[in-house]
């Protein structure tokens, strides 16, 4: 069958219900013979599955990725938004699990998405049962002019965390192919498709339609903040949106932390504690103080139980990048050490799924969301009512003026804690900055925020390099203790050690410049002219 | 991109036959295969249910002011495409002629662009010794030769080996086989068992002489597709497979 210019088409009908297919051939023998082709190329049942990372990263650069599942093995596609064929691949088959596109045999899909999803796994985010029929759509000659192709779709969400239910039918797609050197003839069928009522042009692709149908949409899982504030909304209000935005994110990351199908689940969960423990000690002066005294306490309990994971996932992570710096060592010295810091990480994750399963963090959510929402619903006292957009303008200029005046007194004999310290409280910042974007002048915001991320790689370089250090000298001590540590191993950590140490150095040189850029006159200027919009959405 | 075309010198031998189920069963394998109808009587075309016809002629087509791709017609099979005939190939020759350089081999340069959508050409020759034979001799790589089990049919396969022996540089395979053999005939029988032992490049496989071959006319399809079960398609399958097995290249 030699088709090109498909025209989609769906049929509105009842679920189930197959007269619209019937009424669709039916107009078309008006021009034509219909005939069934059984076992024509395409025909019978398929399966397939669309796989993204929970993120959507590849949605978001565009791209479709399926597995056709065949008798034996299947095919990974992968396709632009508008079905463009970009790569596709033989793979066995398609793990039960949510895969690593590292873990995928080499070939041309691979090769496409390993940079753009990784760390991240693919997770299955659609499956779709599609059982094909053809007709052929033959002219006075009985000669095959066009073909019709049927595709009834039934699509299932594989996690069952939609809204529209786990099952749902799809309207029957119709399509047009043409057959080469008749395009006249397809164009004929699909005019008459097209002035049928009850037939529609598929606006949406099947992935599409079928999201829309389950009640999910695309990108529907960011881990920015875009709570939904405004400049004249109480500032309670306005905190409590936050807070609860936040409390999505960490609850939506739970279940992905607890099966443990990539890294990143933990790292957008510990992301989303931080912020609402800086959102609590920052904002937190508009919310009841009995409230923040509590969850103070639980969300700092949080983020420590998460921490020992994180931190052996970044060892991990970044264990080849930390092997390839070695000069006088061997790679395979170091092996010991990923063992072990394995191993390390299992007795860790244990503990960690202990505690997101347990009541403590039960409590928190729950409480937490039902503390929020009374906020954020109960209408404060009048006298009280500070705008978003009065808070905003004054945590925002208070935490500016506090690094300022920190950085200022940071000299080359200041312990390396002033510039921890320092690092801490531009997080703060920069927290702040994300929280309120949506009231800020965006050209403005992305001028400070420019600045203040420079002045952040530096901090964090320094701080990341010292922490590393250290926890290098602690697991050298740990593998001691339990005999894990060949001489070559200790010898290949020592030479890690002595690089992150001259690392540690040229982020202090640097220091000084980026934050004179940041806090000096010109970057002053930057801040005020951010906050002098805000003053102006205040009034 | 291989070449193959059916040729004969004499009409009604089973050329045509020949050519449609060996590229349809070429398709059926899931090659992409494109059959050209270059019979101003148009058989191939209309056993596939298409006009015999060509927008601008065989005179654009040669011109090369039509692409060929522009004229070709999706068959009702998979994989099998149609290049139509056309009334105005009875002038093919004159047409060739016109061109200005090598007249003999510009029916080898206007499937040159084609080898990229096609891996299987048949080439249905029409029954004359002329310039378009000589092209299409040029352009094929294999020579397919229905012949009729007489004793000048040998004949004619004789001049052919001889005239095709006579190109400089490339020269097709030549690979006959006996097409309407009458099992009732001896004659017949005797020829068709002597040849195909004695004589290098004739196949093994006979075609009957069956009325299922004839049906075709009135089913408008190849044997090999409407009664795939049957003697006649069971033999152009033999011969399919015997005429891709065979070891010896073309002379380059």
């Amino acid at each position: 069958m030699t088709t090109g210019g498909l025209r989609e088409f769906v049929a509105d009908t009842a679920e189930g219900e197959d007269s619209s297919l019937v009424a669709v051939r039916s107009e078309l023998s008006a021009a034509f013979t219909v005939r069934q082709e059984p076992g024509a190329a395409g025909s019978g049942m398929h399966r397939r599955t669309w796989l993204d990372t929970f993120d959507w990263r590849l949605y978001k650069a565009g791209l479709t990725l399926q597995f056709e599942q065949a008798r034996r093995g299947g095919r990974l596609v992968l396709s632009r938004a508008d079905g463009t064929p970009q790569a596709e691949q033989p793979v066995t088959r398609w793990p039960r699990r949510p895969g690593l596109a590292e873990d995928l045999p080499p070939g041309p899909v691979r090769d496409r998405i390993l940079v753009l999803t990784s760390p991240r796994a693919l997770l299955p985010i659609v499956k779709a049962t599609s059982t094909v029929s053809v007709n052929r759509l033959l002219n006075a000659d009985g000669k095959t002019v066009a073909r019709l192709v049927e595709d009834r779709v039934t699509v299932t969400a594989p996690n069952g965390n939609t809204a529209g239910g786990t099952t749902a039918e799809l309207p029957p797609r119709l399509a047009v192919a043409e057959v080469r050197g008749y395009p006249g003839q397809a164009r004929k069928a699909a005019g008459l498709l097209a002035s049928m009522p009850g037939v529609s042009h598929a606006s949406q692709s099947v992935f599409i339609a079928a999201l829309t149908v389950l009640g999910r949409h695309p990108a529907d899982y960011t881990s920015g903040v875009d709570a939904e504030i405004t400049a004249s909304m109480p500032a309670p209000v306005a905190v409590a949106r936050l807070l609860l935005r936040l409390l999505d994110t960490v609850e939506l990351n739970v279940d992905g932390v607890l099966r443990d199908i990539d890294t990143e689940f933990l790292h957008d969960l510990r992301v989303a504690v931080r912020r609402t423990r800086s959102a609590i000690k920052l904002l937190g002066g508009v919310l009841p103080a009995d409230l923040v005294e509590h969850f103070k306490a639980e969300f700092k309990w949080l983020g420590d139980v998460t921490t020992p994971v994180r931190d052996l996932d970044v060892h991990l992570l970044g264990f080849d990048a930390l092997t390839g710096q070695l000069v006088a060592a061997s790679p395979d010295d170091l092996e010991p050490l990923r063992a072990f810091l394995a191993r390390r990480r299992t007795r860790e994750f244990r503990r960690l799924a202990a505690a997101l399963r347990g009541p403590r963090f039960r409590a928190i959510t729950d409480d937490w969301r039902k503390a929020l929402l009374e906020v954020r619903d109960v209408d404060g006292p009048r006298r009280r009512r500070l705008t978003a957009a009065a808070l905003a303008l004054s945590a925002t200029g208070r935490s500016f003026r506090r690094i300022a005046a920190h950085g200022a007194a940071i000299t080359s004999d200041s312990p390396p804690e002033s510039l921890h310290d320092l690092r801490k409280r531009t997080k703060e910042l920069r927290y702040l900055l994300e929280f309120f974007a949506p009231l800020h002048d965006q050209v403005a915001y992305r001028k400070v925020l420019s600045d203040l991320k420079q002045l952040q790689d530096c901090l964090g370089e320094f701080q990341d390099s010292e922490v590393q250090r250290a926890e290098i000298g602690a697991l050298a001590d740990a593998m001691l203790a339990e005999r894990a540590a060949p001489a070559a191993t200790l010898l290949a950590m020592g030479e890690i050690a002595a690089k992150l140490a001259l690392s540690q150095a040229e982020a202090r040189t640097e220091f000084s410049a980026r934050f004179a850029r940041f806090a000096g006159p010109a970057g002053r200027e930057r801040v005020r002219v951010l906050l002098a919009g805000e003053m102006q959405g205040r009034r | 991109m291989k070449i193959f075309a059916t040729y004969n010198i004499k009409g009604g031998v089973g050329k045509t036959t020949a050519a449609v189920n060996l590229a349809y069963l070429s398709a059926a394998d899931g090659c992409r295969t494109l059959l050209w109808d270059l019979d101003p009587q148009g058989a191939a075309s209309f056993l596939f249910r298409i006009k015999p016809r060509v927008k601008g002629g065989g005179k654009a087509l040669i011109r090369g002011t039509k692409a060929l791709d522009d004229a070709i017609k999706g068959t009702d099979f998979d994989h099998l495409d149609l290049l139509p005939a056309d009334f105005t190939y009875r002038n093919m020759d004159l047409l060739l002629g016109d061109a200005d350089r090598k007249p003999t081999r510009k029916l080898g340069q206007l499937l040159k662009p084609l080898a990229a959508d096609y891996d299987h050409v048949f080439l249905d020759c029409p029954p004359s010794i002329s310039l378009v034979s000589e092209n299409v001799m040029h352009a094929a790589d294999v020579l397919l030769v229905p012949l009729i089990p007489t004793t000048l049919s040998v004949r004619t396969l004789d001049q052919l080996t001889e005239f095709v022996a006579g190109f400089d540089g490339r020269r097709p395979q030549v690979r006959a086989f006996f097409s309407m053999v009458d099992r009732r005939k001896k004659l017949h029988l005797q020829i068709t068992k002597d040849l195909t032992t004695e004589r290098a490049g004739v196949a093994a496989t006979p075609i009957p002489a069956l009325s299922m071959i004839e049906r075709m006319s009135v089913e408008r399809a190849p044997v090999t597709a409407f009664a795939p079960r049957s003697v006649a398609a069971r033999a152009y399958r033999a011969l399919w497979a015997e005429v891709q097995q065979d070891p010896k290249p073309p002379k380059r």
